[in-house]
This record gives structure tokens, sequence and C-alpha cells, in this order.
């Protein structure tokens, strides 16, 4: 295992940020945790690298004890934090020329590795004006730029594409896809399970400081919910009649007049709503991480009657 | 916790570059302060007084002023830079995620408000020397002193700096005692002859007080046996707030 957490709580004053948490990232997997404001998530990773120190348990990274073998481990691994920290006055190129030392490259290393972080993750056209004039897209390119300085083989990322467009989470998917493939370890939290169902190998969905559950995308969605998921706006009483006994939801969401159910064929359900009133708006799809997640974290989801 | 003398380097670079880019703004205002001083005190007000301290008056305020100056350019460092550091720019978070440790972190900045109070001294000895104030080559005994200032204010403004809740707090520290350290500590009139005999261990506790004694006598020349009891109170408070420092520092980068 690449990182290996047993029984890790950390608690904040009177506040468990994380609880009793078990988790092992295997070698080469993207492995993605997800969880809602405050479920521990950047807590977790901060112990994962060393700077928290947890209240109770074990941690420990590429086989090593993280207590005994704090700079050894955090030589070999990169932090893409949750917010930016740069020097804005200086240009991306001398930011990383700063970065490179902390992990003590010299020239001609330190320049070879600006250049190819530079070409990485295509800043070439942007690596000499100050960083406050880069948008937002590019200053999280660069972020990640900074911690691929020490080649790490285990990456951490903090909600690495949160405020950023389509186009550029694209790119930098294709980059983490591709750090994995020449070996890496990625371990990143996010809020878009879109980006975690397309990324990762494996998630753990966390709340409140606990693994709630955790496997491959797939598996998880069909461990929880059926395979299909029909989304139709509709009051609680035009519900039961919709479904008139005969159609057999496994579970249903309501959020306000949506109501979305999970079913194993979607077809009757479809047919008895565009009977009833063609015009309804309807929504049928694939079930999706999303589900589950709102399923195992909470969001008033019951069994359907 | 532990410290690696070449992280803490590439601590106190970080700084360097920063500075190399915005020292022109910086360097004005710090090192201006105390040619004003020299100008309107010194030049001013001194051409009413023949003499102080058995010497010009002027002559007894250059070297005052040397000392003054590398206390600000270390004070400037470890107050506004290091909070905005802490609190805005966060920069302690991203050097944790690579080797670096706290200790190496409390290192490097020390080291750098360190440089910085050599900057300042440095500069201001030469404007000191260049108006024929300084005694040369003995007056250069007064350049081994800066760094001893500057660690000794780079260690109070640390542990003041580590502990206040915002940064409105930093006027206290100004206008409420370097302002008053400045004024008080023998760099304009020598405290020890207007303070009553039983009041002066007071003069004795004022931090400003002891390099600037020390730079007086390397401007005249002379040494004695005082100057041991000040080599030990820079060093000894020194030693102490850096131990304090250290414990405040890792609380607050490893919470
Ligand atoms: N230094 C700290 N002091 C006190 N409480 C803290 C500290 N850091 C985190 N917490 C608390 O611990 C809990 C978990 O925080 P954490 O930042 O790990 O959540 P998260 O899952 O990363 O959330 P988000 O998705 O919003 O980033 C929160 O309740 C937070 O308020
Ligand atoms: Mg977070």
């Amino acid at each position: 295992m690449i990182v290996r957490l047993r029984s890790v709580s950390k608690i904040f004053g009177s506040r468990i940020a994380v609880n009793a948490l078990d988790l092992d990232v295997p070698p080469g997997l993207c492995f993605g945790i997800l969880g809602p404001n405050g479920a521990g998530k950047t807590t977790t990773l901060r112990m994962v690298y060393g700077v928290t120190r947890p209240t109770a348990g074990s941690i420990e990274v590429f086989g090593l004890d993280l207590k005994k073998h704090l700079r050894a481990v955090r030589s070999r691994l990169g932090v893409t934090l949750q917010q930016n920290v740069f020097i804005e006055a200086l240009t991306p190129i001398e930011n990383l020329r700063v970065f490179g030392r902390y992990h003590l490259l010299r020239e001609p290393e330190l320049s070879r590795r600006i250049d190819e972080v530079i070409e990485f993750l295509e800043l070439g056209s942007h690596a000499n004006m100050p960083v406050r004039q880069l948008s937002g897209g590019f200053q999280r390119r660069l972020a990640i730029a900074l911690s691929l300085m020490n080649r790490p083989e285990l990456l951490i990322m903090d909600e690495p594409t949160t405020g950023l467009d389509p186009a550029v989470r694209l790119a930098l998917w294709s980059r983490i896809r591709e750090l994995r493939a020449h070996g890496a370890t990625v371990l990143l939290t996010t809020h878009y399970m879109d980006e975690a169902q397309r990324l990762c190998d494996r998630v753990a969905i966390v709340s409140d400081g606990r693994v709630v559950d955790e496997g491959a995308p797939g598996d998880l969605i069909a461990a929880h919910l059926a395979p299909e998921a029909v989304e139709v706006d509709c009051t609680p009483e035009e519900e039961s009649a919709l479904l008139d006994g005969t159609i057999r939801a496994a579970r249903r969401l309501r959020v306000g007049r949506r109501v979305t159910f999970y079913l194993s064929d979607a077809a009757p359900l479809v047919e008895r709503v565009r009977a009833a009133d063609h015009r309804r708006p309807l929504v049928v799809r694939p079930t999706n991480l999303e589900d589950v997640f709102l399923a195992l974290t909470g969001t008033s989801l019951e069994a359907a009657a | 916790m532990s410290l690696s003398l070449p992280h803490a380097l590439a601590v106190w670079r970080r700084d360097a570059a920063m500075y190399r880019r915005t020292w022109k703004l910086n360097i004005l205002p710090n090192f201006f302060e105390p040619v004003f001083y020299l100008l309107s005190i010194g030049l001013g007000v001194g051409a009413y007084i023949n003499e102080m301290g058995g010497t010009p008056y002027l002559v007894f305020l250059a070297p005052a002023l040397v000392c003054v100056a590398a206390m600000n350019g270390a004070s400037y460092e470890v107050t506004y830079n290091i909070y905005v550091r802490l609190t805005f720019e966060k920069a302690y978070d991203a050097m944790l995620t690579t080797p670096i440790e706290p200790d190496d972190v409390l290192a490097g900045e020390v080291l750098w408000a360190v440089t910085r109070a050599l900057i300042y001294g440095g500069c201001f000895f030469i404007v000191v020397a260049a108006a024929g104030l300084a005694p040369l080559p003995g007056g250069l005994w007064i350049l081994p002193l800066l760094p001893l200032t500057g660690l000794l204010f780079a260690t109070i403004g640390l542990v003041f700096s580590l502990r206040i809740p915002n940064i409105d707090l930093f006027s206290f520290y100004y206008t409420l005692f370097l302002t008053p350290l400045f004024l008080f500590s023998d760099v304009f009139f020598p405290l020890r002859e207007r303070l009553p005999a039983h009041w002066l261990w007071v003069a004795e506790v004022l931090p400003l007080l002891h390099p600037v004694r020390l730079a007086r006598r390397a401007f005249q020349g002379e040494f004695s046996p005082v100057m041991l009891w000040d080599l030990t109170y820079i060093l000894a408070v020194s030693a102490v707030l850096l131990l304090w420092a250290r414990r405040d520092m890792d609380r607050r980068l490893t919470s």
C-alpha cells in the first residue's frame, strides 16, 4: 500500500474532524476521497503528508512510519493544496524556482525540472508574467506544476479542479491520467461526482470523518442503487398515483418537487408518466455516482413505498 | 522536530527572491527614517548642544542610529511580513508540503530578518562613514553588532507576531514598544544620567540599550566589562525567545 491509515482520528477542541478512519491506497491507482463540506477530507490529506498530527491512530506512507520518516516521505510526494499558494508578484518560472529549492534542487537540474513541468502543463505562453495576472485556470495549472517539481511517486490533490471551466478540467484530467500511466499514485478529493467517476479507479465516500463505503465507482453504484434513474417533477400525491402500486421503484429521492426513482427497468414508469401527461418534464438516465453519494451521505433518501 | 540548514536556506532564498522584487519600495522608508533623525536631531538640535557623553552630539548620535536602522530592518520583517505569510499568503502551508519542517521555517525567517538588519544597518553605516562620523577602521567593530541586533529584534517580534489574533495589533508593537525604545534607549541622551539611582535597573531591561551601548563603545574604541553584560543580555534574551517562538511556530503550522 502507498498510503495506509489505521483508526486515525483528529480532534480539534471538541470537534471530531476525522473519526477512526481506515484507508488503503494501493500503488498506481487514482484514488478519490468524496464527502460533503466539512467531512474531513482536507484534514485527512494533511495527516497523510504529515502537517496535521493525528490525535490517534497510525499512518504509513510508502510503507514508512510517517512519524519517523517525515522528511523522506515528503521528498517523494507532491501536494496540490485546496487553495493556491504563490508569490503573486513573481512569475510562474520564479515561483517554480523558489519551490524547487524547497526540495533542494540545484542548477542545472532545477531548470530542467522547471522546463519539464511547464511543458507538461502547457504553461509556456504565460511563464514570464506575474502570477497575479494569470487566469484561474492557469493558476491552478501552476499549482499542479509546483507539486510535480520533485517528480512525486504520490500526488495528493485537494479539489484540483474546483472553479475551473470544462475545457481546463478536461485538460487536467488527461494530465492526471498521464501521470498515473507513468506509475504515480494519485490521491485526490473532489466535489464533482462526474470527475470522480471518470478519473478515479477507486473512491472512498466519507461523511463526518468516517468512510461510509469504498470501491470502484461502478461497483459502488451497482451495490447501492438500481441502474436506471427517472427524474420527474410532481407532488407527493401525484407520485403515488403514478406508481399506483404496480411499479416498484427500489428507492427514490425527493428534493422539493423533483423526485428521482431508481429502477431496474425504467420503461413502464416512463410510459405511465407520458400517458398521464405527455408534457410533464422527464429525465431518464443511468444511475451515477452522484446518486450514490447523496444516498450515502444522507439527503433525505427514502425507500419507495 | 529537527533543523536542516539547507532547508532553512531555501526558506531564506524565498524571502530574498521576493525582496529583490520589492526592495526599492521597502528600503526607502526604512532606511531614510534614521537619516532624517541624523539630519534633524543631529545637525538641527545638535547645533545647540556642545557635547554629549564627552563627544560632539553628532558623534554621540550616529552609532546609535546605526543600531536603530538594524532594529527597524529586522522588525518590519518579523512583524507585518511574517504575519502576512502566515495568515494571508499561506506560504508556510506550501513549504510544509515539501521536506521543510517548522524548525527550518523558523531558522530561515530569523536568518532573513538578520540579513535585513545587516542590509539596513550596513547601508546606514556607509552613510555615517561617508559623513566622516565613523572612526575607521576601529568603527568597523559595529558591523558584527548588526546581526546580533537583528537576532534580538527578530526573536522579540516573532514571539509577538506568532501570538496575536489580528494584524491591527502591530500598531501597539510599534507605538507602545519600538517607539519608546527608540526614544529612551540611550540613542538621544544617556538615560542613566537622567534616571534616579533606584530606577537604573529599568534602563538595563530595555533591549535596544545594549546594542546602542556596544555600538558607541565600538566607535570610541574602548572596551569595558559592561560590554560582556550587554553581549550576554542580547544572546540570552534571543535564545529564550527563540525557544518560545519555536514552540509557537510549531503549534501554528501543524495544528
Ligand atoms: N485547524 C482547525 N481547527 C479547528 N477545526 C478545524 C481545523 N481544520 C479543520 N477543522 C474542522 O474539521 C472539520 C473537517 O474539516 P476539513 O477541512 O477536513 O473538511 P473538508 O472535507 O476538507 O471540507 P471542504 O469540502 O469544505 O473542503 C470541519 O468541521 C472543520 O471546521
Ligand atoms: Mg477541504
